[in-house]
C-alpha cells in the first residue's frame, strides 16, 4: 500500500506531457479567442457604467447649480427692483422738493419784482404828483398872483403853508 | 427558484446514488471473486490513474470498460500505439504487459524473450490515460463554455449580462477584482488575467467533473493527479520567475539590509523558497482533491466492510454531506491556487522603492 501511495505521488512523464500540452493549448486558445473579448467587453461595460454615473452626477450638479443660479438671479433682480424703486422714490422726492423750492423762489422773485414795480410806479406817480402839484401850485400861484398880487404878504404866506403841507405829506 | 433548487438537490442525490451503486456493484463482484474485501486497494485503485476506464463488471465476470489508447516509447522499438484492451487481463502484447502486482503495479513493463520483466528499461508511457481523457474533456468543456461566452459578448455588445454571461461573469469578475487586482496591482494585473482565469476555470471544471461519479469522462481523479498539479504549479513558477523584476531578484540575491556574512545562508534559503512555493501549490491541490475522493470512497466502502445493508443509509447520508463539502472544496481549491499564483506573481513584480 505504501508503494502504491508512492506511485500516487510520483508524477508520470506521459501524464505531465499530456497535461502540459492540454493546459497550454487551453490557455493559448482561450487567451486569444476567449479572455480578450470577454475582458474587453466587461471593461467596456464598466467604463460605460462609470461614465454614465459620472455624467449623471455632473448633470445633477449642473442642475443644482442652475437652480442656485436662478435663485441668485431672482434675488438679484428683486434687489435691483428695490434699489430702482428706492432711487425713483428719491428722485421723485428730490424733484418735488426742487420744484417746490424753485416755485417759491420764483414766486418770491415775482413778488419782489411786483413790489419793486409797485415801488417804482409809486415813486413815479409820486414824482408826477409832485410835478403836477408843483405845476398846479404854480398855476394856482400864478392865478393867485394874478388876482391878489397886491396883497403880497398874505399870499406868499399861504403858498408857503401849502407847500409845507404837501412836503410833509409826501414824506 | 425553489423548483430549481429542488431539482439541483435531486440531481445531486442521483449523482450520489449512482456513485454508490456503480462502485457497489463493482465491489460486490470483486468480493465474490476474491472472498475478502480490501478497502484500501479498492480506494487506491480508484484514485490512481489507469489505462482503461472501468464502467462495470457483469455478473459473469465480463468487464465493461473504455479501453484507452496506449502510447509507449522505448529506445529499441520506438513508438508503439495500441488499445489497452490488448494488454487487459494480464495479456502480453508486442512484448508489453500491464503489471498488476508488486511495486510496478499499474505500469506497463517490457518483457524480454525469457518472459522476465525488464526492470532496467521501462518504456516511457505516453498513454492517453484516464486522467488525460478527463483533462481533455474538461479542456473541451471549458473551451466550449468560454468561446461561446466570448461570442455572446461579441454579439450582445455592451448590455447587461444574460444567460451564460450572468452565470460566468461573476466568477470572472471575482478572479479580476478579488484575486488579480489586490495581489498584482491595478496597473499590472491585465497581463496575467488570461493565465489566472485559465488556471481558475481549468482547475474548477476538473474538480467539479471529478465529483460527478458516473459516465466517463466524469469521475476521473484529474486534479488529484500529481502530474496535473505539477504542470499547473510549474506554469505558475515559470510565469513568476519570468516576470520577476530587478527588485525581486535583488531581494533574493542581495537582500537589502542584510549583513554580508549572512548572505551565504540567506541566498540558499531564498532559492529554496522559490521552489517551495510552487511545490506547496502542487501538493495542496493534489492532496485536497485526493483526500476528498478517498473520504467519499471510504464512506461507500463502509457498507461493504460491515457487509450490511443497514449501514447504507448512514453511508449515503455522509456521502451526500461530503459531496456538498467537496463542492465547496472544488471552488475553494481553484480559488486558492489562483490566489496564491497571483500572490507569487505580485511578489515578483514589486514597485521599485
Amino acid at each position: 500500500m505504501i508503494l502504491l501511495a508512492n506511485s500516487l505521488v510520483t508524477p508520470g512523464v506521459g501524464t505531465i506531457f499530456w497535461s502540459a500540452l492540454i493546459f497550454i493549448l487551453f490557455l493559448l486558445i482561450l487567451s486569444k479567442f476567449g479572455w480578450k473579448p470577454i475582458l474587453s467587453a466587461i471593461n467596456a461595460r464598466d467604463e460605460m457604467i462609470k461614465g454614465s454615473l459620472e455624467s449623471a452626477a455632473k448633470a445633477r450638479e449642473d442642475m443644482l447649480k442652475l437652480q442656485s443660479d436662478n435663485e441668485a438671479i431672482l434675488r438679484k433682480a428683486r434687489e435691483e427692483r428695490e434699489t430702482i424703486l428706492k432711487e425713483a422714490r428719491e428722485v421723485r422726492d428730490k424733484l418735488i422738493s426742487e420744484a417746490k423750492g424753485k416755485a417759491t423762489e420764483e414766486a418770491e422773485k415775482l413778488i419782489e419784482k411786483a413790489r419793486n414795480g409797485i415801488e417804482s410806479e409809486k415813486l413815479k406817480a409820486l414824482a408826477e404828483i409832485h410835478e403836477q402839484v408843483a405845476t398846479l401850485s404854480v398855476d394856482i400861484a400864478s392865478k393867485l398872483l394874478g388876482e391878489r398880487l397886491k396883497t403880497t404878504g398874505e399870499q406868499a404866506k399861504l403858498i408857503d403853508n401849502y407847500l409845507k403841507e404837501i412836503d410833509f405829506k409826501k414824506n | 427558484m425553489k423548483t430549481r433548487i429542488l431539482f439541483g438537490f435531486f440531481l445531486f442525490l442521483l449523482l450520489a446514488g449512482s456513485t454508490i451503486s456503480s462502485f457497489g456493484q463493482e465491489v460486490q463482484e470483486k468480493t465474490e471473486s476474491e472472498g475478502k474485501f480490501d478497502a484500501s486497494t479498492f480506494i487506491l485503485d480508484h484514485i490512481a490513474d489507469s489505462h482503461e476506464w472501468h464502467i462495470l463488471t457483469r455478473k459473469n465476470g465480463e468487464e465493461v470498460a473504455l479501453y484507452l489508447p496506449v502510447i509507449l516509447y522505448s529506445k529499441e522499438k520506438g513508438f508503439d500505439i495500441f488499445s489497452s484492451k490488448k494488454i487487459s487481463g494480464g495479456n502480453v502484447y508486442k512484448g508489453y504487459k500491464l503489471e498488476e502486482e508488486g511495486d510496478l503495479k499499474g505500469k506497463i513493463v517490457k518483457i524480454n524473450q525469457e518472459g522476465i520483466i525488464d526492470k532496467e528499461n521501462l518504456p516511457i508511457d505516453f498513454s492517453m490515460t484516464k486522467a488525460v481523457i478527463g483533462l481533455l474533456a474538461a479542456a473541451i468543456i471549458g473551451l466550449f463554455l468560454f468561446l461561446s461566452l466570448s461570442r455572446s459578448y461579441r454579439k450582445s455588445g455592451i448590455s447587461h449580462p444574460r444567460g451564460l454571461q450572468s452565470f460566468l461573469e461573476p466568477l470572472i469578475l471575482f478572479v479580476r477584482d478579488d484575486i488579480a487586482i489586490p495581489n498584482i496591482g491595478i496597473h499590472k494585473y491585465e497581463k496575467y488575467m488570461p493565465y489566472l482565469l485559465s488556471a481558475f476555470f481549468f482547475i474548477l471544471i476538473n474538480n467539479l467533473m471529478g465529483l460527478i461519479p458516473f459516465p466517463p469522462p466524469f469521475g476521473a481523479n484529474v486534479t488529484g493527479n500529481i502530474a496535473v498539479t505539477f504542470v499547473m504549479a510549474t506554469c505558475t513558477f515559470l510565469i513568476t520567475q519570468l516576470s520577476g523584476n530587478k527588485t525581486y531578484w535583488r531581494h533574493i540575491f542581495a537582500a537589502p539590509g542584510v549583513p554580508l556574512w549572512l548572505l551565504p545562508i540567506m541566498i540558499p534559503v531564498e532559492i529554496i523558497g522559490l521552489f517551495s512555493k510552487p511545490f506547496a501549490l502542487m501538493i495542496r491541490l493534489f492532496a485536497n482533491i485526493t483526500a476528498g475522493h478517498i473520504i467519499v470512497l471510504s464512506l461507500i466502502c463502509l457498507i461493504f466492510i460491515f457487509n450490511s445493508l443497514s449501514v447504507a443509509p448512514v453511508s449515503i447520508f455522509f456521502v451526500i454531506f461530503m459531496d456538498f463539502l467537496e463542492l465547496l472544496v472544488a471552488l475553494l481549491q481553484a480559488y486558492i491556487f489562483t490566489l496564491l499564483s497571483s500572490l507569487f506573481i505580485g511578489m515578483a513584480i514589486p514597485d521599485s522603492h
